[in-house]
């Protein structure tokens, strides 16, 4: 168990300095000058030079390299171009929404798939079964942040039971901040709860069809038993791999819903940030976000042992 | 025979609707080429945000443009974008699969693998916050965005598939007959991995359409005054209590598109592979 | 009334029919022998028994348990039976447990489920349900994952499972069929003893008559579905009355005649091969091990002579074969055919490849399921500088269908329209389309029916004596090795302890491995043998 835990650690650190390579090879060294891009065509020689100064342009690609993922070790993002405000204080602000609202979104997909596809599956081929494997196969259809704007109209201007956007601040209490994220973390629930639900639902039908199934009806336990006390835990293994992978998906919608929400987050100070050609905050804030992804995808590693003995070694 | 596996076909109800749909679209946008009802680049202020009519069957945006002809030159971008994402994700992801397959648990093979996990954690948007960063926003950078993340979907498949294939006699049986890896690859295990590429292949496009409509939303995608779904539900998005048709109906677009295709690839699934999945996971 | 009286029972499913009007008893303390080919028709009966029927399946008869039909009880008293009064041991060691609970635990559900017990005295009733199937618990603990154990000792947590709470009658379908010979004579003892001890009645469903015949008291034998014929064991071998019984008998005992005498020439030398594997490392910054699956191995074939090589699974049989057909290089000794070495360099030699083809055990992986027979069957002209065009590879290909017995025509036809055994006898053209010196036979008859089986023997038999073939046949089948070669070759854990004229080995084995093989092999009374 030990040993697995370790491997993974290695793995992890590995990927973050290789994610962290490539996002600093993609914004800093690609464009060539990133001064002369973020000024534009215009710039004054000594602006230019004051920015490459600050930026710290002037140093080779590796001392820039480590310096910047030195600086982010110990929370030093660098400071924004366009904001003059230190980019830490900036993505710590932000991320406390998008963070919160993938969360809020996974907890959802994950408490609706979950019913749905076991009830799907031990009703296999009934009328049931068929209208949620209808219903998915519309939420995995539909764009999340269309759904979004047709709740808005609906919740929000037609009934209003809901604010149509902004944020309420946390500061205001945990329920007035959960209500704002929640028309939003609906709708991007509802795509990958679909998804989830159907994973959930074949992962359990073929483990259902697993020989040992049939020995452990040959114990004498019911359908039902079966289903709780053997198929549930070993269909859970392909599942886990769709939770991880959705969180990128979650995360990378978060951003996008923001938008229709008005809703303070990463996603508009990256956007926003793009169209200032601040690069120093859209490198901080990838990088944030694939940090995010990494880490849920090594909780998801530290899972799977804990449902597999196999992966744990031998004794 | 091919009127046998025709008669299947037809009898498979998913795979001809899900074929209708799908088809009603790509027709849309070829017929878009020579005929719109109305040209999309004239505006008429007076006639804007007009309700579905017999002139607009489905109303005018806040230009005055017609919506159905925007929808149908709009296919055009997300038809194109999602094909060619799909064709580099394929031409690039099913090589790396094969290669990996071949040299497997070896230097190489871990390459691909570590690689693919880590294209994993870019989503397409962040691949393509990225680019815009860099090169500025064009639906070419969405197509390399949606591209870059379909590499490791197909080679992940083609790996896991041509693993099982490689244990086959029947790919022993070509070692025995002196075959070498490549060709090996290429008359025994790829023949035996299309139906999946197939069937990955629509879901591919099907996903390719939705990250396409979300990236032209946010301004990452095609740019005016090319028309595209999702640059005209981000156009619609401030007037959505005044004029909700100009949201609901490429938004509708958006969501039959991707049913179609959707159907499509479970219909062929099951066309391929009757004994219901085995091979999916 | 008999413990188990199964009588008139038919069964279909989805409509096609499985079972015919079947019956059959069996008595406490009584073992019952299911004998068939694939398609009988016994695990359908086996599991008609248990309940445990695929989807749309119908029964109509009666099954009389212990004084009850279970084709009329309701699925809550069935539950009720199952594990508790009738216990099921199945073929498939590997699957039949739930990879992710311990043993401990899988046997304790069985009584969890039938009786009000506290957690510990069902642990405590688990601990003696092991230690009855030879599983102790100072060197199995119940904490152990299935993924801990080998096959043999799967199937014993199996056993345990199903005799725990001391059922009256237990099912076992080919509960030997997927382990080693060694090991399936300790789980047949097992079960003999478990019968004897705990007075149940015991069907046992095998394709083997021989694993059956000095275990059972009763046989039943079955076919497309119908009982053919019954007896008391093993007087039923000498009074056998129905031609399938008497066919299938002659099948499982079935000596091809072979005419060809093999030449004082040698054919293939193997000498101090040894061939290892790079091993998973050990920790993160160790060392990777290595395995040596062949260790120093010498051997000789003669031309036309056919050449058994026995012995159980992980031996280093497949590495060995890898290594003569070249596929795999070798770190130590040389293999020559003919003089000339199978490798050069570090490329293998095409010139010595195309003298030696193989024919794989499996009827239906063998064959690229996308090609056409002519295609199938030509593949190996790969080998060949200048490889047979038009005419002269269509008459090729046809002279290869025929001399296996199958027509040319043949050749536009894809594989899955054929059968078990007519796709052996194609991936036999396929090996002599270019008219190679010798043939490994890899397990080439073990997947196949029994009647089949004697007639692919035949086959080999009658083309070694014509082309002056020489064979070398690999298999974990002691009997039909004997039947079918002139010498043997006994391997264990990449070494060949013993080597010698087969009869001389089968009658006189000196070797213990040897010895323990040959005394676990089961074999048929010798009553018919003459």
């Amino acid at each position: 168990m030990l040993r697995y835990v370790l491997k993974r650690l290695v793995s992890l650190v590995i990927s973050l300095a290789v994610a962290s390579l490539v996002i600093f090879l993609a914004i800093e060294v690609v464009p060539g000058d990133p001064a002369a891009y973020m000024l534009g065509m215009n710039a004054q020689a000594d602006t230019l030079a004051a920015l490459r100064d600050q930026l710290g342009l002037n140093g080779s690609v590796f001392e820039r390299y480590t310096s910047w993922v030195g600086g982010m070790l110990v929370g030093d993002f660098g400071t924004s171009y366009t904001y003059r405000t230190p980019v830490a204080e900036m993505i710590g602000d932000r991320m406390w929404i998008s963070l919160p609202l993938a969360a809020y979104a996974l907890t959802l997909s994950t408490v609706i798939a979950f019913p749905a596809g076991v009830w799907a599956a031990s009703r296999r081929g009934s009328a049931a079964d068929m209208g949620v494997m209808g219903v998915t196969q519309l939420g995995v259809a539909i764009p999340n942040f269309w759904f979004a704007m047709l709740m808005v109209l609906v919740f929000a201007i037609n009934l209003g039971w809901f604010s149509a956007g902004g944020f309420a601040g946390w500061e205001q209490g945990f329920l007035a901040g959960m209500k704002s994220l929640t028309l939003p973390a609906i709708a991007l629930a509802l795509p990958q709860a679909s998804i989830l639900t159907r994973v959930m639902r074949s992962s359990l039908l073929d483990t259902l069809s697993e020989d040992f199934i049939r020995t452990a009806r040959a114990k004498g336990l019911t359908r039902r038993q079966v289903l709780w006390r053997h198929a549930l835990r070993n269909a859970m293994i392909p599942v886990l791999t769709i939770i991880g992978m959705q969180f990128s998906f979650l995360l990378a919608g978060a951003i996008i819903i923001e938008n229709v929400f008005f809703l303070p987050g990463l996603g508009r100070l990256v956007f926003q940030a793009i169209s200032a050609r601040d690069l120093i905050v859209v490198e901080s804030v990838v990088m944030l976000l694939v940090f995010a992804v990494i880490m849920v995808n090594f909780a998801v590693d530290l899972a799977y042992a804990a449902v597999d003995p196999r992966l744990r070694g031998r004794r | 025979m091919s009127a046998a596996v025709l008669r299947v076909a037809l009898g498979n109800r998913t795979l001809v609707i899900g074929l209708l749909l799908s088809l009603v679209f790509v027709g849309a946008a070829l017929v878009s080429f020579a005929w719109v009802p109305q040209d999309v680049g004239l505006m008429n202020i007076p006639e804007r945000m007009k309700p579905p009519s017999a002139a607009h069957p489905l109303g005018t945006d806040h230009f005055g443009r017609d919506i159905l002809s925007m929808i149908m030159v709009g296919a055009r971008t997300s038809i194109a974008v999602a094909v060619v994402a799909v064709v580099i994700g394929m031409g690039l992801g099913v090589p790396l699969g094969l290669a990996a397959a071949v040299r497997r648990g070896s230097l190489l093979d871990e390459v691909i693998m570590r690689g693919n996990d880590l294209v994993f954690a870019f989503p397409s948007l962040l691949i393509a916050i990225m680019i815009t960063a860099v090169f500025g926003p064009s639906a070419l950078n969405a197509i390399i965005a949606i591209g870059i993340f379909n590499i490791p979907v197909f080679a992940r498949l083609t790996r896991g598939a041509a693993l099982s294939l490689w244990t086959r006699d029947y790919v022993m049986a070509a070692r025995v007959a002196g075959k070498g890896a490549v060709r090996i690859s290429a008359e025994h295990i790829l023949p035996n991995v299309t139906n999946l590429l197939i069937v990955q292949g629509t879901i591919q496009f099907s996903l390719g359409i939705l990250a396409e409509a979300a990236l032209s939303y946010v301004g990452l995608g095609a740019q005016p005054p090319i028309p595209s779904w999702g640059r005209m539900l981000a156009d619609s998005q401030t007037m959505i209590s005044i004029a909700p048709h100009m949201a609901i109906f490429p938004g509708m677009a958006i969501l039959l598109t991707v049913l179609g295709l959707n159907l499509m690839g479970d219909g062929l699934r099951d066309l391929f592979d009757p004994r219901i999945r085995r091979d999916r996971r | 009334m008999s413990l188990l009286q199964i009588e008139g029972l038919n069964l279909s499913i989805h409509s096609f029919d499985i079972l015919h009007n079947v019956s059959l008893t069996v008595e406490a303390g009584q073992i019952v022998g299911v004998i068939g080919e694939s398609g009988s028709g016994k695990s359908m009966t086996a599991l008609a028994v248990m309940q445990l029927l695929p989807e749309g399946a119908r029964a109509a008869g009666s099954v009389q348990l212990d004084g009850q039909d279970v084709l009329r009880l309701s699925e809550a008293e069935l539950c009720h039976l199952r594990g508790r009064t009738m216990g099921m041991v199945f073929q498939e060691p590997m699957t039949a447990l739930n990879p992710i609970q311990t043993i401990g635990d899988q046997v304790a559900e069985t009584i969890r489920v039938h009786e009000k017990v506290s957690k510990a005295e069902a642990q405590e009733r688990a601990r003696v349900a092991l230690a009855r199937v030879e599983l102790p618990e100072d060197r199995f603990p119940m904490s152990r994952y299935p993924h801990e154990l080998s096959g043999g000792q799967r199937q014993r947590v199996v056993i345990a499972m199903a005799i725990a709470l001391r059922p009256k009658l237990l099912i076992a379908d080919e509960p030997t069929t997927a382990l080693d010979v060694t090991t399936q004579a300790q789980i047949l003892k097992l079960l003999k003893r478990l019968v004897q001890e705990d007075g149940m009645g015991l069907l046992m469903i095998t394709h083997d008559l021989a694993v059956v015949a000095d275990m059972a008291d009763h046989l039943v034998i079955m076919r497309h579905g119908s009982v053919v014929e019954t007896g008391p064991s093993p007087d039923l071998f000498r009074t056998m009355q129905h031609p399938y019984s008497k066919a299938l008998l002659a099948a499982s005992t079935h000596q091809p005649d072979r005419a060809a005498q093999p030449q004082e020439v040698p054919l293939l030398e193997v000498r101090g091969v040894i061939r290892d594997y790079a091993t998973a490392r050990r920790g993160i910054w160790g060392k990777p091990g290595t395995f040596r699956a062949v260790d120093d191995v010498s051997f000789q074939i003669r031309r036309g002579e056919s050449l058994g090589l026995v012995g159980e699974s992980g031996c280093g049989k497949s590495t060995l074969t890898r290594a003569i057909l070249g596929l795999e290089e070798v770190q130590a000794g040389e293999i020559l055919l003919d003089g000339q070495s199978v490798f050069t360099g570090h490329k293998a030699n095409r010139a010595v490849r195309r003298r030696m083809q193989v024919v794989f055990q499996d009827p239906y992986g063998s064959f690229n399921p996308r090609h056409r027979v002519d295609r199938l069957v030509s593949e190996p002209f790969y080998l060949l500088d200048t490889p047979p065009q038009g005419a002269a590879r269509d008459a090729a290909i046809a002279e290869a269908l025929e001399s296996v017995g199958l027509t040319a025509d043949d050749r536009h036809k894809y594989i899955h329209e054929f059968s078990g055994g007519q796709r052996q006898r194609i991936a036999i053209a396929r090996a002599l389309i270019i008219r190679p010196d010798l043939i490994i036979l890899d397990e080439a008859v073990s997947a196949l029916d029994v009647s089949i089986r004697a007639q692919i023997l035949d086959l080999l038999a009658d083309l070694g004596d014509r082309m002056g073939l020489t064979y070398l046949f690999i298999s974990h089948d002691l009997s039909v090795v004997r039947q079918v070669t002139d010498r043997v070759l006994v391997m264990q854990a990449g070494k060949i302890v013993e080597q010698g004229d087969t009869a001389l080995i089968f009658d006189a084995p000196t070797h213990p491995y040897t010895q323990q093989l040959l005394s676990a092999t089961p074999r048929l009374p010798d009553t018919h043998a003459a």
